[in-house]
Formats: structure tokens, C-alpha cells, sequence
């Protein structure tokens, strides 16, 4: 039989690699490699690829943490290794 | 009041308020004066990162630069920033759970070995001191403009003054003086920004001006404007990079984990109470650092207009007042090239080498140069770290702007000095001190040995801010490069292995660290003559280099581990607690 700490280090892995290929794709992907086909898109005034490179990769960025803070809070709980009481 | 009453006051009102700061939050134990007693809310540790990781470089110099890059400036915003995402998702959790207070703590506990805590020391104290030369540059070339005191005083007031909040409060006093200072940088930063952002587009929100419509009836956008006057002078344009898809590529990655290794960001994620705290922690420090890292841009980009602007085509005898004044800094220089009177600008160098100025002024009151002059076009000397100091002079904003952006400066370089000083001394006395060296001193004396610590560490920093070593700006590659290759793979392996052993671990940080040091070593400095894409390896500069050698040290890591014993059971458990929240403790008392 597996023991919890496995299965939750388990999720706890799954979680950061979906967020890290994300955060891969955001910036090294549209910001670096793909920078020149998507800067033929017209994006409010931004080239799109520029655009992901000086701005919008650093709002994805962001979103991520706190996406990542509040779905392991979940899988804390669920799987009773939560750090807090209330 | 003129700009330098104005300038007394804002920055002698800051100074007040962090030595005020300082005296309220006096630590009075080890561990107050390592982790501020380990119970910081999660959003006042965030503005305290924020502020602790932004520096002179990101308030002063990073909008410069991105200003003359163009798209190449990216690697910086993106890397930056993103080495939050991993500090957040890898390591900051893990280490506010291993709950003990500093880098070469973890290291030398996860790989069982005093030689792997004092290899992590080392790789500290260099990482460290080479990022504090430049805050104490920072420091001295604010006060020598926007105070009129000699460079020398201005970095001896910056000294003492994070004397006073750093060696008394320690982590406490640092804690909150960086709040107060996250305060004034992010409004000295954002108030020019909005003011430009509306000269230019009628945009307040400089992140959406960016991408607006220039104001002058020309109907083209900010970017499409910037693209097509620096291709009419002969620039290539501002949205496309020069350097090759690779490079870029290696920077990023590399300022990224090197971030997200920087021992003094690391720390700060021990103070928070708990280990969901150091998650949600890192997100806020992101936003409030995000906050200036997404004006940036906008900033580079207006300035760039502005500086092509008023300066280019323009008779010396009416440019505008802040180009005389710069000049007399010797930051900005002009050489009549083609004797008509007149400033042109264009791609390449004006002249060899930084100025060096005869002493004598030419016919039309300019500072006349003895450096030999190059065969292009170009007229203009300009030295990128001050395009955010001239920002508000150059858009003609009202003098107290002025005075913010001095005060802003200051908060910036002076909140990453202390937080690395705080590191340096915290290392000193007890990865160094009680753990090696003086083992069973009593937490006073512990105490005592981290001041006297800080207290050498502010002298000796002051030093290379008064005589600032001729390669300053190229070391700073080396902090970046040398976390990354050293400390962030060590850590990362130490939390998701359970197999890498001491052996694998030590050969790993030294391997990485002298392949980086050697490689940036060679180009900078050796042959600089040979820093050029087609002798570099892979194409990467020794900017990126980092990158190889965290893969560097990775793999020799992995591979040494295989062949030797694995790690003790105790070790093995270690790794498992730390891999659950559950059971959180704050920092043990000594």
C-alpha cells in the first residue's frame, strides 16, 4: 500500500510541472522563439510577440504564484498535511 | 523652492523616517535579528522582497538599458520575474519548512557536510559583495548629482545610515524600513511614469501607453513611432533585438535562476510564519515587483522618443538645461565632429573609450574631449544609467518630481544593501562562526560577531563604492551567473532528490562555480578583445553563461551521486518532512 506522502508529492509534482511548462511557454516560448511570427499580429497597438515579451509574460508570471498558492492549499488539505488549523 | 532644497527635503525626510523605523524595531535576539522573529505577514515580507530584490540596477539602470536595447531588454524584465515563479513552485516552501536560518544552513544539513555549508558561504559572500558594489555606486552617483556633495560623503551618509537600521534592527529593522522604502521607490517610480505617459499619448496608465497613439497628430503609435525615427537615424528597429535567438535565450534562463538563487531573496521567505505563507508570500512580492517591472518598458520606450527628440538636430547653444547639467557630471558628452554646432545622434560610438575630458570648453561651451574621435556620424556620449535619474528633466516635469525620483533612487539601492549585508553578516557569524569555527558561543555573543559582521561588511562595501573597481558593471553578470550556476542547483537537487549525496553536491557547486567564474573571467577581463558571438561557446555570451553552468553542475552532480553511497537515512528523512506543510515550526531558538 502507498503512503499518502507519496500520493501527495505526487500531485504536489503534477501541479508544478503544468504550471512550469506555462511558465515556459509564456515567456520562452511566445516572448523568445516565437517572437518573430507573433509580432506580425497587430495586438492594441503592440506588436503580439513584444508584447508578451515586455509585458505580458510578467502577468503571467504573477498569476501563476497565486494560482500555485491556492490550488496546493487544496491539495494540502486533502491529503491532511495542511499547515494550519482553521 | 528649487530642486535642491526640494531634493534635502524628500531625501532627508526618507532618512528620518528609516532611522526612526530602525530605533522602534532594534532586534534583541539571534533570532529577531536573522528572521525578524519568524511571524511577518505574507504581503509585508512581499513588499519587503520587492524591495529587497529591487535595487539601483532595476530603478536606476534597467529602464536605461532597456531604453538603448530595445527588445533586447527583455532578458532582463523576463528574467528577472520569472525566477519567482520558480523560487515560488521550487524552493521557498521547502526552505521555510526546513526552518533554520540561512542558505549554507540548508545545504550543509541536506548534504551532511561542513564543507558543503562552507562552499555555499563562499559562494555567498562573492554573489553577494559584487551585488553591493554597484548599490554603493548607485548610492554615490545620486548624491553627486541631485545633492552637489562629493561622491565620497554621498556614499559615507548612504553608509551610515544603513548602518544604523541594518546592524541594530538586524532582519527586524530591515524588514520594516524595506516596507516604508518599497513606499517611496514604487511611487517615485510610478509618479514621472504616469506624468510622461500623459505628455506623450494622454495615457495615464503608462502599461497601456505603451501601446497607444503619440499625442503630435502623427497617428502612429508610441513603438511604430519609436521604430521608424530610429531606422530614419540609421538604428535598427526598437522592437527587434540584435542579439542572436540563442543568447536571449541563455540570458533569460540564466538571470532567472540566478534569481531565484540569490541567498538575500531566499531569506526573506524565512520570516513569513508558515509554509502556505512562503507560497502566498512570493506571489505578492511578484505583484508589488511586477508593478515596476511592467512600467519599465513604458518608461525605456518614452524616453528614448523624448532623448531623439530634444536632442538630435539640435543647436548646442539651446539644448536643454538637464544636457549641460549631465554633462557636467561627465555622464553625457558631446564631440562636434563636423564642427557646425549643432548635436547629431546615430548609431555607434562617438568616440573610444568612457570621455575623458581636457578641462577646457570648446566655442560653443561644450567640455571638450581628448578621446580620439570614431568615423561615424554620432555626436552623443551617453551613459545609459541616468535616462531614468534625466527622465523627469528631460519631459520638463515639475521640480519635486524631480526630487522623488532622488528619494526613490536611494530607497532602491539602499533596501538591497541592507538586505545583503543582513546576508553576509548572517553567514559570517553562523554558518561560519557557531557552526564551524566557534562552535557552543552563547546566542549573545552570536549576536555580537553578526554585528561586528554587518558593521565590516558596510565598510568594506563603502569602499568599492567610493573607488568602485574599473569592471563593476561587467561583474555584475558574475552574481547572477555564479548563483545560478552554484547555489539554485544545489538547493533544487537537495529538495527533489533524495539521491543526490554530499559527494555529488560539492563537486557539482565547485564545478559550476569555476567553469561560470573561469568563462566570464576569459572574456571579460582576459581577452576582452575576444568577447564576440563566433568565439563564444554555443553562441552564449558570458552573460548567459550561468545557464551551461547550472546544467554543468546538475549533471556532474547526478552522475558523481551515482557511484557513491546515498545520503544517510536521517538525511532521507529530512527530505521527506521538508516536502510536507504539516508540522511547521518557527526558527528554533539557539
Amino acid at each position: 500500500m502507498e503512503r499518502p506522502a507519496s500520493a501527495y508529492w505526487r500531485a504536489n509534482l503534477k501541479l508544478v510541472a503544468v504550471l512550469l511548462i506555462i511558465w515556459f511557454v509564456v515567456s520562452f516560448g511566445f516572448g523568445i522563439l516565437l517572437v518573430e511570427p507573433l509580432n506580425s499580429i497587430a495586438f492594441f497597438g503592440f506588436k503580439l510577440g513584444f508584447w508578451w515579451a515586455q509585458q505580458g509574460s510578467i502577468y503571467v508570471f504573477v498569476v501563476l504564484i497565486f494560482v500555485y498558492s491556492a490550488l496546493m492549499k487544496r491539495i494540502d488539505r486533502n491529503f491532511n498535511v495542511h499547515d494550519d488549523e482553521d | 523652492m528649487d530642486v535642491q532644497t526640494l531634493t534635502y527635503l524628500f531625501v532627508g525626510a526618507s532618512f528620518t523616517l528609516y532611522i526612526g523605523i530602525a530605533i522602534w524595531s532594534r532586534a534583541g535576539s539571534t533570532k529577531e535579528f536573522y528572521v525578524a522573529g519568524g511571524h511577518i505577514h505574507p504581503i509585508v515580507n512581499g513588499m519587503a522582497t520587492a524591495a529587497d530584490w529591487m535595487s539601483a540596477a532595476s530603478f536606476i539602470s534597467m529602464a536605461g538599458i532597456i531604453s538603448f536595447m530595445g527588445y533586447d531588454g527583455t532578458v532582463y524584465l523576463m528574467g528577472w520575474t520569472g525566477g519567482y515563479v520558480l523560487l515560488a513552485l521550487l524552493l521557498a516552501p521547502y526552505l521555510r519548512k526546513f526552518g533554520e536560518f540561512t542558505v549554507p544552513d540548508f545545504i550543509g544539513a541536506r548534504y551532511y557536510s561542513n564543507t558543503a555549508r562552507v562552499v555555499a558561504v563562499i559562494c555567498l559572500i562573492v554573489v553577494s559583495f559584487t551585488y553591493i558594489a554597484g548599490q554603493m555606486r548607485g548610492v554615490g552617483i545620486v548624491f553627486s548629482h541631485f545633492l552637489d556633495v562629493d561622491i565620497t560623503i554621498g556614499v559615507f551618509i548612504g553608509m551610515a545610515v544603513v548602518f544604523m537600521y541594518a546592524v541594530l534592527g538586524g532582519m527586524k529593522g530591515i524588514t520594516y524600513t524595506q516596507v516604508a522604502q518599497y513606499c517611496v521607490l514604487i511611487f517615485a517610480y510610478l509618479v514621472p511614469a504616469i506624468f510622461i505617459s500623459i505628455l506623450v499619448t494622454d495615457n495615464p496608465i503608462p502599461q497601456f501607453g505603451l501601446g497607444s497613439t503619440v499625442n503630435d497628430g502623427s497617428g502612429l503609435s508610441v513603438l511604430d513611432k519609436l521604430d521608424r525615427t530610429l531606422v530614419d537615424l540609421g538604428f535598427g528597429p526598437y522592437t527587434q533585438g540584435s542579439k542572436s535567438t540563442i543568447d536571449v535565450f541563455a540570458i533569460t534562463l540564466a538571470l532567472m535562476i540566478g534569481t531565484a538563487g540569490l541567498p538575500h531573496v531566499i531569506v526573506r521567505f524565512f520570516t513569513v510564519p508558515k509554509v502556505s505563507d512562503a507560497r502566498k508570500s512570493a506571489g505578492y512580492a511578484l505583484l508589488f515587483i511586477a508593478l515596476l517591472y511592467t512600467t519599465a518598458p513604458a518608461v525605456g520606450a518614452f524616453a528614448r522618443l523624448n532623448f531623439v527628440d530634444t536632442v538630435h538636430d539640435t543647436p548646442y547653444s539651446e539644448v536643454a538645461g538637464w544636457f549641460k547639467r549631465w554633462e557636467n557630471v561627465g555622464l553625457i558628452a558631446w564631440k562636434d565632429k563636423n564642427q557646425d554646432g549643432v548635436i547629431q545622434y546615430a548609431p555607434g560610438a562617438p568616440f573610444s573609450g568612457a570621455p575623458r575630458f581636457s578641462g577646457t570648453r570648446g566655442a560653443d561651451g561644450q567640455r571638450e574631449l581628448t578621446n580620439p574621435a570614431t568615423d561615424n556620424a554620432n555626436e552623443v556620449y551617453i551613459d545609459r544609467d541616468i535616462m531614468v535619474l534625466a527622465n523627469p528633466e528631460i519631459a520638463a516635469l515639475p521640480d519635486w518630481v524631480i526630487a522623488l525620483v532622488a528619494a526613490g533612487a536611494l530607497a532602491a539601492a539602499l533596501s538591497t544593501a541592507a538586505g545583503l549585508l543582513l546576508v553576509i553578516s548572517t553567514s559570517i557569524s553562523h554558518d561560519l562562526m557557531k557552526k564551524t569555527l566557534a562552535r557552543g558561543i552563547t546566542d549573545r555573543q552570536e549576536l555580537k560577531y553578526a554585528r561586528i559582521a554587518a558593521a565590516t561588511a558596510i565598510a568594506i562595501a563603502g569602499y568599492l563604492g567610493i573607488n568602485p573597481p574599473a569592471f563593476v558593471a561587467e561583474v555584475v553578470a558574475f552574481a547572477f551567473g555564479l548563483a545560478a550556476a552554484s547555489l539554485f542547483p544545489a538547493i533544487l537537487m537537495g529538495i527533489f532528490s533524495m539521491r543526490i549525496n554530499k559527494e555529488g553536491a560539492i563537486v557539482g557547486m565547485v564545478v559550476g562555480l569555476v567553469f561560470t567564474v573561469v568563462y566570464i573571467a576569459y572574456f571579460k577581463m582576459i581577452a576582452p578583445g575576444e568577447n564576440t558571438a563566433e568565439h563564444w561557446w554555443f553562441g552564449i555570451s558570458p552573460e548567459g553563461i550561468g545557464t551551461l553552468g547550472a546544467l554543468l553542475n546538475f549533471s556532474v552532480s547526478a552522475l558523481i551521486s551515482r557511484y557513491q553511497p546515498p545520503p544517510p537515512k536521517h538525511v532521507q528523512d529530512l527530505v521527506e518532512r521538508i516536502r510536507i506543510p504539516k508540522g511547521v515550526e518557527s526558527p528554533h531558538e539557539h
